[in-house]
This record gives C-alpha cells, sequence and structure tokens, in this order.
C-alpha cells in the first residue's frame, strides 16, 4: 500500500505535463459547473430578497370605483372600507394570517432646524413582519399597545432616519409631525426592495393606524394588505376575501375594480418557474461541460494507458500480479481528481469572494458556491478518467508481459 | 542424476498459437532438463522457435501440452497471478532491450521484483545495493538508466535478475543491443555467476557467449536438435 503510493507519487512526478493536463481538465470542468450554479444561486436569492423587500407573499388591496351594477345600485359608485369593515371581514374569513389597514398621507416632520415632507402610513403592528420591515438592533416596530392606546410612536426608514439624524442614535428622540410629538421607537435595517406602491420604505415612516387617524382624522383606509397562512392558499382566500367584503359593503365579489388586488405571491411563483428554467438552462450547460471536461480527462488517461503498456509489461515479467497495476492506476485517478476538485473548489471559493467587491450585488446577488456541487463534479470527472483509465489498465495488464513490452 | 538436481524438467512440451486461420506449430515435442548449476546455451536461427521456448522457461505463457515443472512445481493450470508469482521467486530475467523503467534510479529499479515479491523496504534497500555493486555499479545507484550507458543498463538488468535469488538466470539475447567491449563484460559476468553456483539459460545466436556455455542446446523448426556439452563444462 505504502509501495504503491511511493511509485504513484514518483509517476505523477515523472509525467509532470501529463499529470497538470489531467488536473487541469478536472479543475476547469469543476469551476465552471461550481461557479455556474453559484450564480445561478446567487441570483435566485438576490431575486427572493428584492421582492421580498416588498413583502413576505402578501397581497395588497386599494378599493375603487364600482364596474358592475349590484343589488339595485349602479357602478362607479365608490367603495369606502373602514377599520370596522376589515374586523368583521376578517373573521369571516379562514385561512388569514395577517391583515392591516394602511392609511396614507404626506406630513410635515420636524425635528430640530430640519423640516422634511415624509411619506407616512397609519399602520397595525401585523404590517411590519408582512412587509418585512425588520427594526435594527435597540429598535421595535410599531406594537399592540401603540396601537391600542393610540400612542404617538414612529417607526422610520433607514434612509429618512440619515437625512433628519445623520449618524447619530435615531430610537428614543422625539420628533414633531405636524405640529405633535412623535416617539422613535424603531429605525428599518437595510434591505433591497426592488417593488414599491407608494415610495421607498427606507424614506418611510410608519406610525400606529390609530394614532394616524386622530391625527388627519381619515376614516377611511387607503388601501389595506393581507397574508394568507399557506402562501398556496392565496388565490382562496382573495375569493374569500371579495365575497365578504362585498356582502358586506355591497359589491360585486367578481368586480375587480371595486376592489383592486395586487398579489405578490404571483411573482414569487413567477420567480420559482423562471429559476426552474434557468437552473435547467444550466444544468444543461454543465452536463455538457461535464462530457467535454470528461472527454478531454479520458482522452488523457487513455494515452497514458498506451504509453505505459511497456511499463506494465515489464513491471508483470518481473512479478507484479494484474491486481498491483491496476491499484496503482486507481490511486492515480483519485489522487488527480481529488487534487483537481480541491483546487477547482478553491478557485470557484475565490472567485465568490472577490465578487462582492465589483458591487453588482444589487442586480445579480452573489454567488454562493455548493461544496456539494464540486464535489459531485470533480467525482463525475475522476469517474470517467477512471472507467477511460481502468478498462485500458485493465486490458494491458491482461495482456501477456512479452507482448506488451514490445509494444 | 535425481530429480532433485533438476531444475527445469520439460516433457514433450508443444506450443501452438491459434490466429483463428492459421495454426502454427511453434513447439513441436520439446524434452528439456536442465541441472542446478548449469550455464546453457539455447541456440537457433529466428523462428526455430527459440523465443517461444524461453517464454515457456520463463513462464510468461503456459504450453499447449505437455508438463513442465521450474523447482520441482509444475506449470499447467495456474492462473495468471499464480505465474506472476512463479516468475517473480524462481525466474530472473535479462532481457535485449534491457527493459528497465526509465524514470526511477537504478537502485530502484533492482528493488522492483523485491517490492513485488513482498520483502521489506530497508531489505529490499540492503540487497540491492549489495547487488549493484557486485556488478561494478556501487557509484551510480542514483543514475536513472537514460543516465547509464548500454553495458550498465545490462549490469542493472542482471542485478535485477538476481534480485530474488530466483533458481534460474534467464537470458534473451543479453548482448545483443551491445557493442563487442561492452558485450564482453556482460558475457564475463554471467560466467561468474555460473562459477558461483548459478544456473543460467541464455538464449542467443552469438557464438562467443553460447561457447562459453556448459552445454549448447540446438533448436531448428521447433525441436532439439542437438544437445552437447562443450569443453567449458570441464
Amino acid at each position: 500500500m505504502k509501495d504503491v503510493l511511493k511509485q504513484l507519487a514518483r509517476d505523477l512526478k515523472a509525467e509532470k505535463l501529463r499529470t497538470f493536463l489531467t488536473i487541469f481538465g478536472i479543475v476547469w470542468g469543476t469551476v465552471a459547473i461550481s461557479l455556474m450554479l453559484a450564480f445561478g444561486t446567487g441570483l435566485h436569492t438576490q431575486l427572493i430578497k428584492s421582492t421580498a423587500g416588498l413583502g413576505d407573499r402578501i397581497v395588497i388591496a386599494w378599493p375603487g370605483l364600482t364596474s358592475i351594477p349590484f343589488e339595485g345600485l349602479g357602478k362607479g359608485r365608490k367603495i369606502r372600507i373602514t377599520d370596522d369593515d376589515l374586523t368583521t371581514a376578517r373573521g369571516n374569513v379562514p385561512g388569514l394570517k395577517a391583515l392591516s389597514a394602511e392609511y396614507s398621507n404626506n406630513l410635515k416632520v420636524e425635528y430640530g432646524t430640519k423640516t422634511l415632507s415624509v411619506d407616512t402610513s397609519g399602520v397595525a403592528p401585523e404590517f411590519g413582519s408582512m412587509r418585512n420591515l425588520i427594526p435594527q438592533a435597540g429598535g421595535r416596530f410599531i406594537d399592540d399597545i401603540d396601537l391600542a392606546e393610540q400612542r404617538r410612536t414612529a417607526f422610520i426608514g433607514n434612509k429618512l432616519a440619515k437625512d433628519i439624524f445623520g449618524e447619530t442614535p435615531a430610537v428614543g428622540k422625539t420628533i414633531t409631525v405636524n405640529q405633535s410629538p412623535f416617539l422613535v421607537v424603531g429605525v428599518l435595517v437595510e434591505k433591497d426592495q426592488d417593488s414599491s406602491y407608494s415610495g421607498r420604505d427606507n424614506e418611510k415612516m410608519f406610525i400606529p393606524s390609530t394614532t394616524f387617524r386622530a391625527l388627519n382624522g381619515d376614516k377611511y383606509v387607503d388601501n389595506f394588505v393581507f397574508q394568507a397562512a399557506a402562501s398556496t392558499d392565496t388565490k382562496a382566500v382573495i375569493e374569500k376575501l371579495r365575497s365578504a367584503l362585498g356582502g358586506r359593503l355591497r359589491f360585486d365579489a367578481k368586480d375587480k375594480e371595486a376592489l383592486s388586488m395586487w398579489d405578490t405571491t404571483e411573482q414569487f411563483q413567477f420567480f420559482d418557474t423562471f429559476m426552474l428554467a434557468f437552473n435547467a438552462f444550466l444544468g444543461i450547460i454543465g452536463v455538457l461541460t461535464l462530457v467535454v471536461g470528461g472527454i478531454g480527462v479520458s482522452n488523457i488517461m487513455n494515452v497514458v494507458v498506451e504509453e505505459r503498456t511497456r511499463e506494465i509489461g515489464i513491471k508483470m515479467a518481473l512479478g507484479a500480479k494484474q491486481r498491483w497495476i491496476l491499484s496503482q492506476f486507481l490511486f492515480e485517478t483519485m489522487l488527480v481528481t481529488f487534487l483537481g476538485g480541491a483546487i477547482g473548489f478553491a478557485i470557484s471559493l475565490t472567485v465568490c469572494a472577490i465578487f462582492p467587491k465589483l458591487g453588482l450585488a444589487e442586480y445579480v446577488g452573489n454567488p454562493v458556491v455548493s461544496p456539494l456541487v464540486a464535489a459531485l463534479t470533480s467525482l463525475a470527472l475522476g469517474l470517467v478518467g477512471l472507467v477511460a483509465g481502468y478498462f485500458p489498465a485493465r486490458d494491458a495488464a491482461r495482456l501477456d508481459p512479452v507482448v506488451a513490452m514490445k509494444l | 542424476m535425481t530429480t532433485q538436481n533438476h531444475i527445469i524438467r520439460m516433457d514433450d512440451i508443444r506450443k501452438t498459437y491459434d490466429t483463428g486461420k492459421v495454426k502454427v506449430d511453434a513447439l513441436k515435442g520439446i524434452h528439456l532438463e536442465i541441472e542446478k548449476g548449469e550455464m546453457i546455451a539455447i541456440v537457433g536461427p529466428s523462428g526455430s522457435g527459440k523465443s517461444t521456448l524461453m517464454n515457456l522457461i520463463g513462464c510468461l505463457d503456459t504450453p499447449t501440452s505437455g508438463t513442465y515443472e521450474i523447482g520441482g512445481q509444475a506449470v499447467s493450470g495456474v492462473t495468471r497471478d499464480e505465474l506472476a508469482e512463479i516468475r517473480n521467486r524462481r525466474v530472473g530475467f535479462v532481457f535485449q532491450a534491457f527493459n528497465l523503467l526509465p524514470h526511477i534510479t537504478a537502485l530502484e529499479n533492482v528493488e522492483l521484483p523485491m517490492l513485488f515479491g513482498g520483502i521489506k523496504p530497508a531489505e529490499r534497500h540492503k540487497r540491492a545495493s549489495e547487488l549493484l555493486e557486485r556488478v561494478g555499479l556501487g557509484d551510480r545507484l542514483d543514475h536513472k538508466p537514460t543516465e547509464l550507458s548500454g553495458g550498465q543498463m545490462q549490469r542493472v538488468a542482471i542485478a535485477r535478475a538476481l534480485a530474488m535469488e530466483p533458481d534460474i538466470v534467464l537470458a534473451d539475447e543479453p548482448t545483443g543491443n551491445l557493442d563487442s567491449s561492452a558485450g564482453g563484460d556482460i558475457m564475463s559476468i554471467f560466467t561468474d555467476l555460473w562459477q558461483q553456483g548459478r544456473t543460467i539459460v541464455i538464449i542467443t545466436h552469438d557464438p562467443a557467449l553460447s561457447r562459453r556455455a556448459s552445454r549448447v542446446v540446438e533448436i531448428h523448426d521447433g525441436r532439439i536438435t542437438s544437445d552437447q556439452a562443450t569443453n567449458a563444462a570441464a
């Protein structure tokens, strides 16, 4: 065993070019496939992340004008929804995980000498988790007590916090909103958001909906946001909510204009489908790369055996058993595969480590190398090399030593 | 003569090569007994079957029919691996084309049969150095074959042939690729080995080499036509 390894090291050293070419073939295949799939994974993650910036598989609904006559009421009637309507409807729709009204207006915010005009939403605590409004350390989102007691608390976007407070901590500071003092309770952690319906969250301010109504005298919601307990049930929940609200506010459940909805789960589904196709595409390219790499590796192994038939013959004449000859080839291929795979994996990791510094993460995400993919790729290439090397080696070991020596 | 002294016993050995279309009878009934301590030259024109005979004696091939014993061990119906083991322990080869492995040193080449024979590394190293010293290459242990002359390469091959203390040393045209001076050196080494009690079988058509043997066997058309002791036998 030790002798086999020693012999092996010597042979690899003696045949530097061949060893290099074989290892290079495996390195190349491993890098190509690892990186391709790494970028695929990175892109997928980034798409999900950007989309999730708006919310976690939520539906946003806006009341509008009826477009279908209903129970003797003509079309073009304005639908107005109150908190009570939503609370009642919620009780009638099973499978609803969270729901929050949203009242919106542009409010004047003052702090020290600064005066800003800020898009503000009055919302319920559930809004935070649905819309992925995650507070930075030391802060919190609007909570149930804020809502119940109409507290003047505010959760502000990270960009807004910078505009008002610069680098100093915002939590605990008091700002003036339409002449009323508000306590800043939380600041949004930075997030990627590729779509919105009322401005980017990082520039917005969120206050309890009860406080908002008291401050502005709003009675009707501007829109509301909800989330199904299971994202696959979203369609059913939408239908139930439509008929619940339609029954109470007297509009046709099929009237898409009376209550228009934006189902963001469709986007997630689209990405899943898109990524499936994308991954299939990468997979095909990957398989082709493997085939090409495999041909390269097997060619080299084949040549190696041909070159070494004489050597095999000599060894057999001197009393080497078939097993000895074959195990040397086996070890050789294993070592070369392992080396090539390890180098390929290291290169892929390096590229993935450097890539984020190029600043393209916002568009294509950061690639993530899967050790499993790298291992499987080099294993597959090694297997091809092994098969390609093993059979000629076995044939050579089966030759008469005399014949093999004369080749 | 008792059976004990016979290193090689061949009885009615036949070898037929069947290429599918043509059947070639290379050996047509060989009877040959070689005693321990003999130096025997097998001579004959090309195509006479002497290479076939050498392959059979060296256990590189098995006969189509007939019985063959080497050192009292029957060589028939054995597997390839068993045949390899017999070669390893009982036969030391010296080839015309040297057949050294080019990438490894002289010392490692000599160690090779011992590697296959399962000898421990320290013992291998010791024995290989001694053998190379004995053939006059004590200062060339770490040279690769490409750095050696033809005569030196053949001496490495002889050292390699002796590594496993074989029953016979089987040499196939050992001077064929050498100039006359280097060839003379190699012949002297064989003579010395014989005088030390080794059994040596040389296949050759070099009269200078066969003259040194104790016995000359001529082979023609697959049959032994002459088997004579020479003056050297005395």
